[in-house]
C-alpha cells in the first residue's frame, strides 16, 4: 500500500444527547447516555494529538454539542492549536450570550440544520416545538458576529416540496454555504427509510432545482449537494475514502473511520487516551480494514473507478448486501442494484408517513 | 460569477490561512474546505485584500517574479476563480 496521508479532519462527537428527535439522525440506534461521555481533559488531549498529527479542521458535533458546558473551552484550545473550529448544531439551545462566548473562543464556522422551510412541518420532523424560529434567529446572530454560516437542509420525501423555499431561506439568512443533504440511510435514517425515501420523480426534480439555483446564485452561495444515492448510478466516495481524510471520535472515546462504522461486525475500535491517535490512524486494524483498494471484491477490484469512489459506503454494503466488503449496492455494477432500486421505489410509494423518533 | 482583471477579490468571512507543519505548506481553511497552497498561491492570497483589483495583484506579482504580466494575470484569474467557485472568496 502507498504511504498513508495524514488526516485533515476530526469529527468530535461530544455527546449523543440532543433536544431534537429527527427520524433520520445519523447516530446509532443504541445511543450512549451522558454517563458514557468523556470529560474535558480527555477532549483537550485529543485536540493536542490531532493537531500534532496534521489535522486541520475539527467538527464539534453530536448529538447536540452545545449541551456540553465545556464547549467554549474546547473551541479555545482547538483554535490555539491552529485548528479550524466548526460547530455542527441544531442551534435550538444557543442564545446571543453563548454564541458570543463561542465566537470569542475562536469558533470560525457554524452549521445549522434545518428540517424544512415552514415552522409547523419542520418542528414536526425534529419533534421540537419552536425549533425552526429559534434556528432562524441564531443563524442571523452567527453572521452578525462575523462567523461563517452553513445552512444544512436535510431533505427527504416529506419535505422535498419545500426545497426551493429552503434555498430561499439560506439566501435570506446570507449563508456562506448551503448543504442540501438527502437523508443517508444509516442509524435512525435506515430505521425510518420507508417514511423518508423520496420518489424517483422527486429525486429528478430536486436535481434540476439544485442545478438551476446553483447557476442563478453563482458565488453568492456555495451549494454542496449530497445525493440520495439509492437512485444514483455510481456510489458516493464515502468519507472521501475509508481512513483517507477523516477520523471520528464517539462520545465514549472510541475512534472510528466514520460515525456508522460500529455497525460493521468484527471491527475493533481502539479508544483515544489508551492508544495514541496516530497509532490508531496509521496502524489500527479498523482503519486499515477498508483503506485503499486491496480489500475489494469483484466488480470493484477490476473497476477503473476503484480509487475514485473506493467501492462506495462500507456500512451501506453491510446494511444492503450483508457484506461490508461487497460493492455498495447503489452502484449500477452491483448485482443487487436493480433490486435495491425497486425496493427504494416501492418504499417511496408505500404510504408510510409516521416516524419512529430518535430516543435514548 | 466570472472573475476578470477588473475584479476586486476578497476572502469570505471565516476563511483562515496558516502554515501547516505536517504538510510543510500554507493552507486555506473554510467550511468543509481545505486548500493546500503552493508558493505562487500564497503570494496571490497575500494580496487578496478586498481593495486590490486582479490587474494590480498581477502587476505586483509580475514584478516580484520577473515574469510577463499577461501570463501572471491569467494564472491569478484562474486561481481566484477557483477560490470563488469553492466559496472561499468573493469578487
Amino acid at each position: 500500500m502507498s504511504a498513508i496521508a495524514a488526516p485533515f479532519a476530526l469529527m468530535a462527537e461530544l455527546t449523543h444527547r440532543c433536544p431534537l428527535q429527527c427520524p433520520y439522525c445519523s447516530n446509532p440506534l443504541e445511543l450512549l447516555k451522558a454517563g458514557a461521555e468523556r470529560d474535558t481533559a480527555f477532549w483537550m488531549a485529543v485536540i493536542d494529538e490531532a493537531a500534532a498529527m496534521g489535522v486541520l479542521q475539527i467538527h464539534f458535533s453530536g448529538g447536540e454539542p452545545t449541551l456540553r458546558g465545556d464547549l467554549a473551552a474546547l473551541i479555545a484550545h482547538a483554535t490555539a492549536k491552529g485548528l479550524y473550529a466548526n460547530l455542527i448544531t441544531s442551534a435550538v439551545l444557543l442564545d446571543e450570550a453563548r454564541l458570543r462566548m463561542l465566537e470569542a473562543a475562536g469558533l470560525a464556522h457554524v452549521q445549522i440544520s434545518f428540517q424544512g422551510a415552514a415552522a409547523a412541518k419542520a418542528d414536526r420532523i425534529g419533534n421540537f416545538r419552536g425549533g425552526h424560529e429559534k434556528k432562524i434567529s441564531v443563524a442571523r446572530l452567527v453572521t452578525a458576529l462575523g462567523m461563517s454560516l452553513t445552512v444544512n437542509a436535510v431533505v427527504h420525501r416529506q419535505n422535498l416540496a419545500e426545497l426551493p423555499a429552503m434555498i430561499d431561506l439560506a439566501v435570506a439568512l446570507e449563508a456562506d454555504r448551503l448543504e442540501v443533504a438527502h437523508v443517508q440511510y444509516h442509524g435512525w435514517g435506515l430505521r425510518n427509510r420507508a417514511a423518508l425515501m423520496p420518489t424517483r420523480e422527486q429525486f429528478a426534480a430536486a436535481d434540476a432545482i439544485v442545478a438551476e439555483r446553483r447557476a442563478a446564485l453563482g458565488a453568492r452561495l456555495a451549494i454542496d449537494y449530497v445525493v440520495p444515492d439509492y437512485y444514483a448510478q455510481a456510489p458516493k466516495t464515502c468519507m472521501g475514502g475509508w481512513g483517507q481524510k477523516t477520523l471520528n471520535i464517539a462520545p465514549d472515546g472510541r475512534v472510528l473511520p466514520c460515525h456508522a462504522a460500529e455497525t460493521i461486525p468484527g471491527l475493533v475500535f481502539e479508544r483515544a487516551g489508551e492508544t495514541a491517535l496516530a497509532e490508531i490512524w496509521y496502524r489500527g486494524a479498523a482503519f486499515n480494514a477498508f483503506r485503499g483498494t486491496a480489500w475489494m471484491q469483484e466488480p470493484c477490484s477490476s473497476c477503473a473507478l476503484k480509487a475514485v469512489d473506493f467501492g462506495g459506503c462500507r456500512c451501506q454494503a453491510l446494511a444492503l448486501a450483508g457484506d461490508a466488503s461487497a460493492t455498495d449496492p447503489v452502484c449500477h455494477l452491483s448485482p443487487l442494484h436493480e433490486e435495491i432500486l425497486e425496493m427504494a421505489e416501492g418504499e417511496s410509494r408505500a404510504g408510510v408517513e409516521e416516524f419512529v423518533y430518535r430516543r435514548v | 460569477m466570472a472573475v476578470d482583471a477588473a475584479s476586486v477579490p476578497a476572502l469570505r468571512r471565516g476563511i483562515r490561512r496558516r502554515f501547516d507543519e505536517t504538510r510543510q505548506a500554507h493552507v486555506l481553511l473554510g467550511p468543509e474546505r481545505v486548500i493546500v497552497l503552493d508558493e505562487i498561491a500564497v503570494a496571490i492570497v497575500e494580496l487578496v485584500d478586498g481593495r486590490r483589483a486582479i490587474a494590480e495583484i498581477s502587476g505586483v506579482l509580475a514584478a516580484k517574479f520577473q515574469s510577463d504580466q499577461a501570463m501572471v494575470e491569467a494564472d491569478v484569474v484562474g486561481f481566484v476563480q477557483a477560490l470563488v467557485d469553492k466559496g472561499l472568496a468573493v469578487s
